[in-house]
Parts: C-alpha cells; sequence; structure tokens
C-alpha cells in the first residue's frame, strides 16, 4: 500500500471539515425539529442556504467601513485553520507544529475580536448588545478554555494536540479526575463558545436574547454566508476537539494504508453524528439562561478547568 | 566604542534640550528640536541595537571624571543595558517624529522642548550605569523631566494633581531605590556595581534589598498597588510623552529592577519570587480592569501599562523562582518571555498612544464617548491603531501573542518546582494571566470599536481630519515592528539570547533555523509554534476566499440604511457607549473588587422626566491604601503643629534632650 503524503493529508482534512461543517449544523437542526414534532428542513438546507447567500447582492448599512466587508474573510480565515488544525480522522498533520491548542484557542479569539469589531461598525445599538455580551462571554469562556489547555498539557507534556492525543492513546493514562474536570469544564465552554442553549439561543430573532446573531444583524450576502460557514466550523471544531481528545481511538497514525484513513474518516462521521445528536437533544431539554446568570455557568467552567490544573500541579497520577 | 558613541549621543541630547532656550523664539524651533532628538535616538538605538547584535568581547565600560569626587562616574554597556538602550533609542526616533506631526498643536511648546530630550537622556543614563550614584541620579533626572512634561499643561487642575500625586509617588519609590543601595554600598563599601555584585549580603539584606527595589522599581513601572500616580500622569502628558512614559519609562523601571535583582543581588531564596509573582498576577488582571471601566482613551491606554506590567513581573517571578531552584533552562525560557513582552510592549502601546494623541490632535477628545466613526475620517491613525489593539490583545500573529505564549511555556513547566507555596500560587497566577489576555481582548473592542468605529457621537469627531505624514509614519514604523516582532518571534529570541545568558546562566536554544522553522523553546514535541507560516497561511486563505466567493457570481455591493431589526434612522446617541459596553463585565467583576454600584432613577410612569443611571466605582487602591496612609499624615501633622510655636527655651531643652537619647543610644549600641 503506497503511503500517502502528509500534505495531501492535510488538504483531505482541510476540505473534508469544510464540506461537513454545514451539515453538522443542519443534523442538529434535524434532530431539534424532530423532537419538537416537526418535519424540520432537510439535512442538506444550510448548503443550500450558503449556496443562496453567496450568490445575492450584499446589502451594507450607509456606516459600514471596510473594516466591517474585510472581517468576513478574516473570520472565516482564522476559524477555517485553527479547524483545520485539530486532528480530525489522522495524526501527524503537517500543519500540526505551526500553532499548538494555546495557539488555536487564540485564533478563535482573533476571530472573535473581528466578529465584535465589525458588529460595533454600523453604529447600530443591536450591534453593541451583541459585541458587549460577547465579550463578557468570551472573558469568561477563554480563560475556562487555557485552563483546559494547562490541564491537557501538563497530562501529556505538550501543548501539542498531536502529541496529546498520541499520549492520551498510549496504554499508561487511565483514568484520571483532572481529565474529567477537563471534560466536564471543555462541555461547558463548547455550549458558550458556540452560542448555543443555554448561553444563546442560535434560533432566535428576539433582540433582547440574541448575542451571536445580534452581532451578524447587519451581515446580509456572501458575508452573511462566510459569517455563518465560521460559525458551523467552529461547532466542528469543537466537536473534533473533544473527540479526538476525549475518544482518541482509531485515529491513523501517520504513514498507515488508505484502509486506516477510511475507517478513521468513518469513526470521525459517527463521533459527530453522535454528538450533533445529542446536542439537539440537550438543547430541546433546556430553557436559555438569563444573561446575567451566564457567568455563574461558566464560573463553574473556569473553576472546573483551576480544579483540574491545581490538580496537575498537585499529584502527577491525578 | 559603542559605550561612547551612547553617551556622547546622549550628552548631545542634553545640548539640544540646553538649545531650546535660545531658539525660543524661533519659529521652526519644534523642527530643529525633534529632529536633533530623533538623530542622536537613532544613533543611540544603532549603538544598542549593534552591541546586542554583534557583541564585543568584553561589555563596553567607562570611568568618567564626574559625579561623585574620586570616585568618578562608571558606565558600562553589557546586553541588558544594549537592549534597553535600543528600547529608549526607538522610543525617542517614533516619539519625535510622530512630535514633529503632532506640536503644530501644541500650545505649551516652550515647557516641553527642553525637558523632552532631557527625559530621554536620563533614562540612556539610567541603563548605562555601572555605579549608585549615577543609577540613582540618572532615575531621578528621569523623573523629573518627566514630572515637568506632565505638568506641561498645569492650568487644568486634573494634570496639577497628576503632577502632585506624581512627585509623591516619584519621591517614595527613589526614597525606597536609595535605602536599597544604601544597604548595597554599606555591606560591599563601594558604589560600583562591579564591587557590589561580588559581595555576597546576608539573607535578611537580601530580603529587605528586594522589598526595597520592588516599591522603587515598582513604583516607577506601575505595579499594583503602586500603580495609582500612573493612571493620572500618563494621559496627562502630551501624547508623544504619554508614550515615552508609558511605552518606554515603565520599561526603564524595569531595567533597574532586573539590574538589581538579577544582576547584583541574584537573591538564592524563592521567598522573593513568590512575592513578585503575586503581585504580578494581581497587577495584571486589575490592570486590565479598571482599564475596561475607563471612559478616557488615554487613561485606559495608561491603566493597560498597568495590566503589562503585571505580565512582565510574572516572567521575572517566574524566572527568580526557577533559578532558586537551580532549573536554568526554565529560568531562560520565563526571562525570554518577560523581556520579549517589554519589547513587545513598548512597541504597541507608544503606538497606541501615538493614535490617541492623533485622535486628540483632530478631534480635541480624550473621552471616547464623545467619538465614533473616525475610522472613515481618519484612515491610516485607523489601521496602525488597530494593528496595536490586535498586538496588545495578545492575538496571533502579531507579537503581543508571541510573547504571551512563551509566558504560558513558563507557566505549564512549573510543576518541577518543588516548593508548594510556589506550585499553587503559579496555578493562581496562569489563571489569572489567562483571565488578563481574555479581558484584554475585550478591552481593546472598547477601545477600538467606541472610537474608530459607529456613527460620530459628537461633531467635533465628524468633522476630524487625518494626522500628517510624519505622524502617520511614526504609527505605522511602529505598527510594522509589531507585525515583524510577531511574525519572526523565533529571531527576536535569538536576539535576546546574549541577555539571558548573562542572567539565566543558559539562553534558550538557537529558534528558527531556517527562518520559516517553528519556534521551538523547549523540545518539539513539547510546544512549537510557528507565527510566520501561520500569517501566510491567514492571509492565503482570506484572500483565496475573497477570489473564490467573487469567481463563483459577484454580486456588486448595494448600500441601504442599518437594518438594526427594523427601527430606521434611530439617532447615533442609540449606539452603544463605552459604559453601557462595559456594563455585563462590570456586572460580573467589578461588584466586588471595585464595589461597582449602579443606581437608577425612574421617574414614575407619566412623568416626562428623564430617567438616570449612575454608576459609582470604588477604587481598592486608593481607599485601602493611599487614602489612610493620606489620613494617617494629616493627622501626624495636626498634632505636631503646636511644634512649630514653641518658645526658644523649649526648643532648646528639646535638642538638649535628642542628644541625650542619641548618647543613650550609641552607648548601648557600642
Amino acid at each position: 500500500m503506497a503511503l500517502i503524503h502528509p500534505s495531501l493529508i492535510q488538504a483531505a482534512q482541510m476540505l473534508l471539515v469544510l464540506l461537513l461543517a454545514p451539515g453538522l449544523t443542519g443534523l442538529v437542526r434535524k434532530v431539534k425539529a424532530r423532537l419538537l414534532g416537526r418535519q424540520g428542513p432537510s439535512i442538506l438546507q444550510p448548503y443550500r442556504e450558503l449556496f443562496r447567500l453567496f450568490r445575492k447582492n450584499p446589502v451594507l448599512a450607509d456606516n459600514a467601513s471596510w473594516l466591517f466587508r474585510v472581517s468576513p474573510y478574516l473570520i472565516f480565515a482564522f476559524t477555517w485553520l485553527a479547524t483545520a488544525l485539530v486532528p480530525t480522522f489522522c495524526l501527524g498533520l503537517p500543519f500540526g507544529p505551526w500553532a499548538d491548542l494555546i495557539a488555536i484557542t487564540a485564533l478563535i479569539g482573533s476571530a472573535r475580536f473581528f466578529l465584535a469589531l465589525s458588529a460595533l461598525d454600523a453604529g447600530t445599538s443591536f450591534g453593541g448588545i451583541g459585541a458587549s455580551r460577547e465579550v463578557m462571554i468570551a472573558s469568561l469562556a477563554e480563560p475556562a478554555m487555557l485552563l483546559v489547555v494547562f490541564t491537557l498539557a501538563l497530562v501529556a507534556g505538550s501543548t501539542e494536540l498531536s502529541a496529546i492525543t498520541a499520549y492520551l492513546l498510549s496504554p499508561s493514562v487511565g483514568l484520571r479526575v483532572s481529565m474529567a474536570l477537563a471534560l466536564a469544564s471543555l462541555l461547558l465552554i463548547a455550549l458558550a463558545e458556540n452560542s448555543r442553549l443555554p448561553i444563546d439561543n442560535p434560533a432566535t430573532h428576539l433582540e433582547l436574547t440574541m448575542v451571536h446573531e445580534a452581532m451578524v444583524l447587519e451581515y446580509s450576502g456572501r458575508h452573511l454566508a462566510l459569517l455563518e460557514l465560521a460559525a458551523s466550523l467552529k461547532l466542528l471544531l469543537y466537536f473534533s476537539l473533544i473527540g479526538t481528545i476525549f475518544l482518541p481511538w482509531r485515529l491513523a497514525a501517520p504513514g498507515s494504508s488508505i484502509l486506516s484513513y477510511l475507517f478513521g474518516s468513518f469513526l470521525y462521521l459517527s463521533k459527530l453524528v453522535v454528538a450533533g445528536t445529542t446536542l439537539g437533544v440537550f438543547e430541546i431539554t433546556l430553557a436559555k439562561m438569563r444573561l446575567f446568570r451566564v457567568p455563574d455557568f461558566l464560573g463553574a467552567a473556569l473553576m472546573l478547568g483551576l480544579l483540574a490544573t491545581l490538580l496537575r500541579f498537585v499529584s502527577g497520577s491525578l | 566604542m559603542t559605550l561612547d558613541i551612547a553617551l556622547c549621543c546622549s550628552a548631545a541630547l542634553l545640548l539640544t534640550s540646553l538649545a531650546s532656550f535660545p531658539l525660543r523664539t524661533f519659529s521652526g524651533r519644534n523642527g530643529v528640536i525633534y529632529g536633533a532628538t530623533a538623530l542622536f535616538s537613532l544613533l543611540s538605538f544603532a549603538c544598542g541595537l549593534g552591541e546586542l547584535l554583534f557583541p564585543s568581547a568584553e561589555p563596553p565600560a567607562m570611568i568618567l571624571p564626574a559625579g561623585l569626587p574620586w570616585i568618578g562616574a562608571h558606565f558600562r554597556m553589557d546586553a541588558l543595558s544594549a537592549l534597553f538602550l535600543a528600547i529608549i533609542g526607538w522610543g525617542g526616533i517614533s516619539s519625535s517624529l510622530f512630535a514633529i506631526g503632532y506640536s503644530r498643536h501644541e500650545s505649551a511648546s516652550d515647557r516641553i522642548l527642553p525637558f523632552f530630550p532631557l527625559f530621554l537622556a536620563g533614562m540612556s543614563w539610567v541603563v548605562l550605569a555601572d555605579d549608585a550614584y549615577v543609577f540613582l541620579f540618572a532615575w531621578e533626572l528621569m523623573s523629573l523631566a518627566s514630572w515637568a512634561l506632565v505638568v506641561s499643561h498645569h492650568r487644568e487642575e486634573a494634570n496639577a494633581r497628576a503632577g502632585h500625586v506624581y512627585l509623591t509617588m516619584a519621591a517614595v519609590g527613589a526614597f525606597a531605590l536609595i535605602l536599597a543601595f544604601g544597604l548595597l554600598a554599606t555591606t560591599s563599601g563601594s558604589y560600583a556595581f562591579s564591587v557590589i555584585r561580588e559581595t555576597a549580603l546576608s539573607p535578611l539584606t537580601t530580603s529587605v534589598v528586594l522589598a526595597l527595589v520592588t516599591i522603587g522599581a515598582g513604583s516607577k513601572a506601575g505595579l499594583f498597588p503602586l500603580h495609582a500616580w500612573l493612571p493620572l500622569a500618563h494621559p496627562a502628558a502630551p501624547s508623544h510623552v504619554s508614550a515615552l512614559m508609558s511605552g518606554v519609562m515603565t520599561k526603564v523601571a524595569v531595567y533597574g529592577f532586573v539590574r538589581v535583582i538579577f544582576d547584583l543581588l541574584r537573591p538564592a531564596a524563592w521567598e522573593g519570587s513568590f512575592l513578585i509573582l503575586f503581585l504580578g498576577g494581581i497587577t495584571a488582571v486589575l490592570g486590565v480592569l479598571y482599564a475596561l471601566m475607563q471612559h478616557d482613551l488615554k487613561r485606559l491606554l495608561a491603566y493597560h501599562t498597568v495590566e503589562n506590567i503585571g505580565i512582565i513581573f510574572i516572567g521575572l517571578g517566574l524566572s527568580l523562582a526557577f533559578a532558586a531552584n537551580r532549573i536554568p533552562w526554565a529560568a531562560a525560557l520565563s526571562l525570554t518571555a518577560s523581556l520579549f513582552h517589554v519589547v513587545n510592549h513598548s512597541l504597541f502601546k507608544s503606538l497606541l498612544f501615538f493614535g490617541s494623541g492623533a485622535v486628540l490632535a483632530s478631534t480635541g477628545e480624550r473621552d471616547m464617548g464623545k467619538m465614533g466613526g473616525l475610522i472613515h475620517r481618519m484612515p491610516g491613525t485607523t489601521v496602525a491603531f488597530l494593528v496595536g489593539c490586535v498586538a496588545i490583545s495578545a492575538l496571533p500573529p502579531l507579537n503581543g501573542f508571541a510573547s504571551e505564549w512563551l509566558t504560558f511555556q513558563a507557566i505549564l513547566v512549573s510543576p518541577n518546582l518543588p516548593q508548594w507555596a510556589l506550585k499553587f500560587l503559579i496555578v493562581a497566577v496562569g489563571a489569572l494571566l489567562a483571565l488578563s489576555a481574555a479581558l484584554a481582548a475585550a478591552c481593546f473592542v472598547k477601545a477600538f470599536g467606541m472610537s474608530f468605529l459607529g456613527r460620530p457621537r459628537s461633531a467635533s469627531a465628524a468633522e476630524a481630519k487625518e494626522v500628517g505624514a510624519p505622524s502617520l509614519a511614526a504609527m505605522f514604523a511602529n505598527a510594522l515592528f509589531c507585525l515583524l516582532a510577531g511574525i519572526f518571534p523565533g529571531q527576536m529570541v535569538n536576539a535576546l539570547g546574549p541577555v539571558v545568558k548573562e542572567f539565566a546562566g543558559q539562553a534558550l536554544p538557537q529558534q528558527s533555523v531556517p527562518f520559516w522553522a517553528p519556534m521551538v523553546p523547549i523540545a518539539q514535541t513539547r510546544s512549537s509554534y510557528d507565527a510566520l507560516l501561520l500569517f501566510v497561511l491567514i492571509a492565503i486563505t482570506a484572500l483565496g476566499a475573497a477570489g473564490l466567493v467573487r469567481s463563483i457570481g459577484f454580486r456588486p455591493i448595494r448600500r441601504s440604511a442599518a437594518w438594526d431589526c427594523g427601527y430606521p434612522d434611530a439617532s447615533p446617541a442609540t449606539q452603544y457607549t463605552t459604559a453601557s459596553f462595559a456594563q455585563p463585565i462590570r456586572r460580573v467583576y467589578a461588584s466586588s473588587i471595585f464595589g461597582a454600584r449602579e443606581k437608577v432613577e425612574m421617574p414614575p410612569p407619566g412623568d416626562p422626566a428623564p430617567a438616570r443611571i449612575a454608576v459609582k466605582i470604588h477604587d481598592p487602591a486608593w481607599e485601602g491604601l493611599y487614602v489612610p496612609i493620606a489620613k494617617a499624615v494629616l493627622f501626624l501633622a495636626g498634632k505636631l503643629n503646636p511644634m512649630q510655636f514653641l518658645t526658644i527655651r523649649r526648643y532648646l531643652l528639646l535638642v538638649f534632650l535628642l542628644l541625650i537619647f542619641l548618647l543613650a543610644l550609641l552607648s548601648i549600641w557600642l
């Protein structure tokens, strides 16, 4: 069996995440609709929406500046790149050594920075609402994420995702308290970062409850399409991250056969389906939280992350 | 050779300062003075950089027949001095360049021109000094020159108060430093650093000196709770001076700390690092939280300097902890991170203060609540300011992230430390650092968004004009350096190598060979970061996406009124303001730390009176530390007041009693 060149794998992974991301969003929507007793749109609906948005005239607010037009491309680039760095179906991605988990977190932070800025650009009150709430949520979610990263780095002795995954695959790991705490924290963060219930409702257009939707309110056409795509990619990124760290089995090692790559992809797809369905079921059982309850929710994530890091500092075996 | 040129440059700066007096009536004096300052700063920058990159076999040293009689003034330029000389030089070049454009709007040039070159000369002497006397003299020169610049517009009451507080704090800091050097010099019997360096000190003296230097250098740098003067004084000065004070003078304070602690003192115990780490962590988070509560752009930037000083001191504290436990590679990593952040902060903080100065010059406003929409009126300033905001928010691929990434890597190796107290503290400091990074991004979304984006909130903002070419050039030069330092972090780490080797015993391994290879501080399997390729990939992806989107079916853009959920033509007053933007964060963090309380006055239904909301924020440093001290001083002064009105006999009696007391003390002592 011929070896596959690493850069080909990287390209395949980048295309794969781009193609799967809207489908994942569609899946979550479908699950939610079915549980509500509706037929719901097809899983392919997000693709159709994107295609339609790309072909529409963008309408810009009178006051929108160049930043408003440039940001969607930057946000998309940051998010796509971050997603491309997380191992999905195989290890040893050639981009891996370029950015470790801290840098991936920061890349998502860069995307958020530009999104919050472009929300303020049109000079409307809803943009301000969205941006100010988003930075408040991020000010808790990002440190919590970094603490989870610290825990993983201290467990595996590396901040690099491939190395962390490879370490977690080794038989010496076993069950650890700190990893359980980190997983709990990461799940809470993933909900907040992706504007999911109970932090933010992705389906809402009720003005006073919007966070992410308020930020993209003025966007239309291809710019909106890019932002929607970036949002889907970010959801996929968190699913891949949780999958690759906490369910790292059967990721194809570098230099393995095509068959194991195919098997890895199949396993990745099933992970996504399970995760998407779980998210749908989870969201359907919850109501949105009041905004000022969010700090309690994310404070819990922060404390879990801190506890996990502390345990790692205190003892090598916890 | 480099030292000679550097000293000549500082002497030339002194002459430039004197030359401003005869030129007082000359209309082109701004250009002449700032031009000369830029030229001498350039030379001094070249000396520092040259000595850092191509070091002499032995650090150049010199004794000049000045200063104390028979002792002379010692000067020396090792790698650390060279690095900071380069930082001062670059600050001098860019702020002079900025001032050439900016000073057209300046009404008090006569009170600025003499002190500006003097300030730079003072800072250069601090970093070149090789004995305690020259060091303290230069330190005081730096303080006084900057004080004079702070009160250049002294008729404004806020500035006069800022000057008063600054002078008091500078005196306290200098007092602590003089005591510290007094202890060092009495133990070793000499003022010269070369002698002090070789002298072994008792553990008690070491800890006292460490505490005193932390107070002395920390108050100048802005370490919590000694930062109180900084957010008052930095904004009060003209913007190019604010840039120098925030970007460069706080770094000279860091230099003072590193010189005394890492070079002269070299504490063997770990307890000192505990203090520094603790203060650094607290400073980082409180600095950014203070900054988030501000409405004044320059004050926000000044508080943000406090945050960055916290990050720098976290790195220094880690380095001390590792050095005390004989883990040189980790000490080298933390010191590299800290010094890298020193360079980065001097670049982007100068840039941001220039930006705020440009805004101030064209709108006359420092209050962000009266700005808005400047992106349309001042495109160049906007781009440069945006680069500074991204860099300071520690976002890749710019330079702020590179140094914070290194600091995080240093935190992650600290489970190797044997002391439990340090382990627990470092976890907390790591969390605080993560928190401050996230809050910094929030803070700069606010700063940039409120000032440059949205619609103008005042007439002056609506009619703002772009600043002149020299000012823009100064901003873009700093922005370019932020980008370069960000995408070539490995090269920056290599350049810092000689400094780190001097104090940590070893430097980090040679990074980024070839130049596109990732930065690997410890080992490839542990962590690596390749900013250059990341930057290229982001650029390719963003441009590629733009090209692809255009090729699938390009539709022209249509302009229309903002949608805003269907509320058309809302007034610009409906936009979020600085206070409303910070409200969620204020409720989460500041209600406990700053005791922030909102008071809402809502008129009853039917009453057309306006509703009001007032926010009261308490400053823990002022109310917990300074106000009680001030009260105690006033109380004592009141009690001692009768001493001024005694008769001559009573005064003689007091003198006599004092004499007896001193004699008794001596008899016990001997």
